[in-house]
């Protein structure tokens, strides 16, 4: 089978580079077929590596040793769904992972787009091709996955421990679909600046396709997060790591593009900046890849270093120089159409979004880039770490919080002072009786203080956003107030779904402020020795330490140690965390003892207990206890945000398309009624 | 075969079934005295008992501000207490607790650290000279970028103003959109209506 993926690789990149030269030749503007052959050729790619993906996959199950990478990344006592995600587990699994399902966007963009917009699809299956191209290569250069050893070992060395969760089965390929799903709008964007069809008709063809691109970082990273929570053990779920930085980048930029193009939708301006924004979103997903992939941070999320990053390194430039050139030669074809009329208008609060989103990525890329920089100048060493972003982006994310509240307020074009005060005052006020209430409860740190403040302004605009548009609706067409609502957002989808998904944001920060006041605690414990805790919601709980059990399961030898908890006096069962020794099918250890953390997650607060490790041998045990307040919301918010994203994509319930444009930089608008 | 025995239950009945298996096996697990565990190498390195200062919210603020040198990325603090195979944080953790002991402040012992592991060891670097920059840019930049947002917006807004007062003023010269004529009722429901069009 190895041959098979061999060959299917080969003529993977035979087939690409044919679609994607004949895509920039331009030849096929005057030769039906050669258009036609230039189409196919994405879905006879996406079938090459389809081939590949099945050969490395037969190998993976049959488990084949013999091929170095089915040996580095399982063993035969591997639980069956961890042999499925070793496919992405490692450096070479994952680039054609990469492949496989960039090609099978870019099949499905030549499918799915509507025929309005075929005089693109060209140059889209030319730029798909070509990053697909470009990984293959890599593989067949410098990363083969189907790589054979001199010699067939017994046993494969088994994943990773960290990588046997289940978090890790879904966080790692959504974070790679959002990543590779910005191809498509890149290409978008490339084949209208190639085209010089520079209307808004690019920017409707990709509206979807930049929320699913969306929607699966913001899955992935909220993914990452928790994985980081159950499985590194350290009571946090954001590091601020150059690789979850990596992956945040993207996210930003994007957002910032999901508002600014209403805008262009709207006005026809800002024209140049969302195609810029475009080009640097795909720039940036690449630039992630680089970083995890070329060891030139360290990280504890990298690879194992490999030349594949100069790669990477190449590409980028390329790619960027390429963008970059062809947005600066159609500049003049991207004169807005419209100006903006004043600094107190959503466009403006639009514009000041934006400049926060792309401010919030320019100093996270700095802050991740600049220890490069200082050894550059200085010719010192130097580690920005988490102090160091949280100094300089927590200020930047409680500005970008309260905007998303202000935002909605403020009338298109022009507020006056009276549409100002009407708008603002219940969600002032919900932010202020937010404040004073935290106030009195004793909380005195600023930033949770300023963050939870701000969730009730935020708040109080989405639900007088709804109560409004329900009021409307029910007093036009005398609905009763849960049709009204149900008919309400089904009609305004994308407006009413960005709500929720701003409502998803403001749980996020204030679940980020929670954390603020996690409690810690070190313990050695002898079997029926206990330590008593309290949490910042003020219940006391006593952990009682049982004694440790040692057991053989599925690929480990667990030693599990037990506590038993009690709230406020009250039995509240056992918590178990274990260190697992995983071993091979001949019982030969394979990696470093890794923890598990035992978690009672609840509405207030998570009760997170790691078993350390056991004193001289014997059951007296060293424990870390946390508690650490408000982390289910983090997950919640996640749910809510996708849940808003999916409601803003979901077919139809759309905006209405006014001519060529979507929307006239003028109204009409009648008067009727009483 | 009792130990397999055990294992195999274990694993059948889950983690509560393990421990009371374990517990039958060995009768002083569990009872005060110390049991001694059937294997203590699957749970890598042994530990030492924790010390009081090992809680210590001055010792933690402390590593927290310190960068653990075994590669991992993480404070001293955060490593210590989360990477139980790292043999370098519990070796830094007992260098601040003895500085510590010294009677050291919190900024004497940062000090100590980097002169004996250079500028690398601080979680962020210092804020002062070239790293001012690192601080500083995204900020300023940030700044910059909405005074300048702020002042070309504004200043279109005021000729379009002076544009509208010229068009307004007989023999102005020139034509612009004639002001709205209606009652503040008219008004109202206009703006509403330009407001649904708008979202």
């Amino acid at each position: 089978m190895t041959l098979l993926g061999e060959f299917s690789l080969w003529a993977a990149a035979l087939v690409g580079l044919w679609c994607a030269g004949i895509s920039f030749s331009g030849r096929w503007r005057d030769r039906r077929e050669l258009a036609l052959s230039v189409t196919r050729s994405t879905h006879a790619l996406l079938v090459c590596l389809l081939a590949a993906s099945l050969a490395l996959w037969q190998g993976l199950v049959s488990h084949d040793f013999n091929i170095e990478y089915v040996a580095a990344y399982t063993s035969r006592n591997l639980p069956p769904y961890y042999i499925v995600s070793a496919f992405w587990a490692g450096q070479k699994g994952s680039l054609l992972f990469w492949a496989v399902v960039l090609a099978l966007f870019g099949s499905l963009a030549q499918t799915l787009t509507p025929r309005r917009y075929a005089d693109l699809l060209p140059h889209v299956a030319g730029v798909t091709s070509a990053v697909v191209v470009f990984f293959v290569g890599v593989m067949l250069l410098s990363a083969n996955p189907f790589e054979r050893l001199a010699f067939t070992p017994p046993d494969g060395r088994g994943l990773n421990p960290q990588l046997q969760n289940v978090g890790m089965v879904i966080h790692p390929p959504m974070l790679y679909l959002g990543y590779i799903s910005i191809t498509v709008p890149f290409a978008f964007a490339v084949a209208a600046l190639l085209s010089r069809k520079l209307d808004t008709g690019w920017i409707h063809a990709i509206r979807k396709w930049t929320l699913v691109s969306w929607l699966f970082l913001s899955i992935g990273i909220t993914l990452g997060m928790w994985w980081a929570y159950v499985e590194l053990g350290w009571g946090g779920y954001w590091a601020w790591d150059p690789v979850e930085n990596a992956s945040l980048l993207p996210w930003l930029t994007m957002t910032a593009f999901l508002h600014s193009v209403m805008i262009q939708e709207k006005r026809g301006m800002l024209k140049r900046w969302n195609l810029g924004l475009i080009v640097g979103t795909f720039m940036l997903s690449i630039f992630g890849t680089f970083i995890t992939r070329s060891g030139v941070i360290s990280s504890v999320h990298s690879f194992t270093q490999s030349n594949v990053g100069y790669f990477f390194l190449a590409f980028l430039v390329i790619a960027g120089i390429f963008g970059f050139t062809l947005l600066y030669t159609r500049w003049p074809l991207l004169e807005p159409e419209a100006q903006l009329d004043s600094v107190v208008s959503r466009e403006a609060a639009f514009l000041f979004n934006n400049l926060l989103f792309v401010g919030i990525a320019f100093s996270v890329l700095w802050g991740t880039l600049f220890p490069i920089l200082s050894e550059l100048v200085r010719g010192t060493k130097i580690t920005v770490g988490p102090p160091f972003f949280n100094r300089v982006n927590v200020p930047l994310g409680l500005l970008l919080l309260g905007l998303t509240g202000v935002g909605p307020l403020i009338a298109w074009r022009k507020a006056s002072s009276e549409n100002l005060k009407r708008q603002f005052r219940w969600p002032t006020a919900a932010g202020l009786v937010t404040l004073g209430g935290l106030l009195a409860a004793g909380m005195r740190d600023l930033y949770p203080l300023m963050a939870i403040s701000l969730g009730g302004f935020v708040a109080g605009t989405v639900v007088q956003e709804f109560y409004r548009g329900v009021r409307a609706r029910m007093r036009m067409h005398a609905e009763s107030a849960p049709v009204a609502l149900a008919r309400l957002v089904g009609r305004n989808r994308r407006r009413y779904g960005g709500y929720i998904v701003h409502i998803g944001m403001l749980i996020y920060f204030v679940a980020f402020a929670g954390m603020a006041f996690k409690r810690e605690q070190e313990a050695t414990l002898k079997p029926g020795q206990s330590v008593v805790m309290r949490s910042p919601f003020g219940h006391t709980y006593t952990f009682t330490h049982l004694g440790i059990s040692q057991y053989e399961a599925l690929n480990r030898i667990v030693s599990a140690a037990t506590v038993e908890v009690t709230k406020d006096g009250k039995p509240d069962g056992l918590i178990t965390s274990e260190k697992r020794q995983h071993i091979d099918s001949f019982k030969r250890p394979t990696f470093e003892p890794s923890t598990e953390v035992g978690i009672r997650s609840g509405l207030q607060e998570d009760v997170y207990v790691v078993f350390a490790g056991a004193v001289n041998g014997t059951e007296e045990a060293v424990y870390r206890f946390n508690l650490n307040p408000l982390v289910w919301w983090v997950w919640y918010g996640g749910f809510v945000l996708v849940f808003g994203g999916l409601l803003t994509m979901w077919p139809g319930g759309g905006p209405v398309v006014h001519g060529p444009r979507g929307a006239p930089a003028g109204y009409r608008a009648e008067l009727v009624g009483k | 075969m009792l130990l397999a025995a055990v294992g195999t239950l274990g694993s059948a009945l889950g983690v509560a079934g393990g421990l009371r298996a374990q517990q039958e096996e060995e009768p002083l697990s569990g009872k005060g005295a110390n049991g001694s565990l059937r294997d203590p190498t699957v749970l890598g390195r042994p530990l030492d008992p924790t010390h009081p200062l090992d809680d210590s919210e001055a010792i933690k603020r402390i590593e927290q501000r310190l960068h653990c040198t075994c590669g991992c990325n993480l404070d001293v603090y955060t490593c210590r207490t989360t990477d139980f195979s790292c043999t370098y944080s519990p070796e830094l953790h007992r260098e601040v607790l003895a500085l510590h002991g010294d009677g050291k402040s919190a900024q004497q012992i940062l000090d100590a650290f980097v002169i004996r592991y250079g500028e690398k060891v601080l979680m962020a670097p210092e804020p002062g000279g070239f790293n001012l920059l690192g601080y500083l840019l995204p900020g300023v930049a940030i700044t910059l970028g909405a005074a300048t947002l702020a002042f070309v917006i504004g200043r279109r807004e005021r000729r379009r103003s002076l544009a509208l007062v010229t068009a307004a003023v007989p023999g102005g010269g020139t034509t612009g959109p004639t002001p709205l004529q209606g009652t503040p009722e008219e008004l109202e429901r206009l703006r509403r209506a330009l407001d649904e069009v708008d979202d």
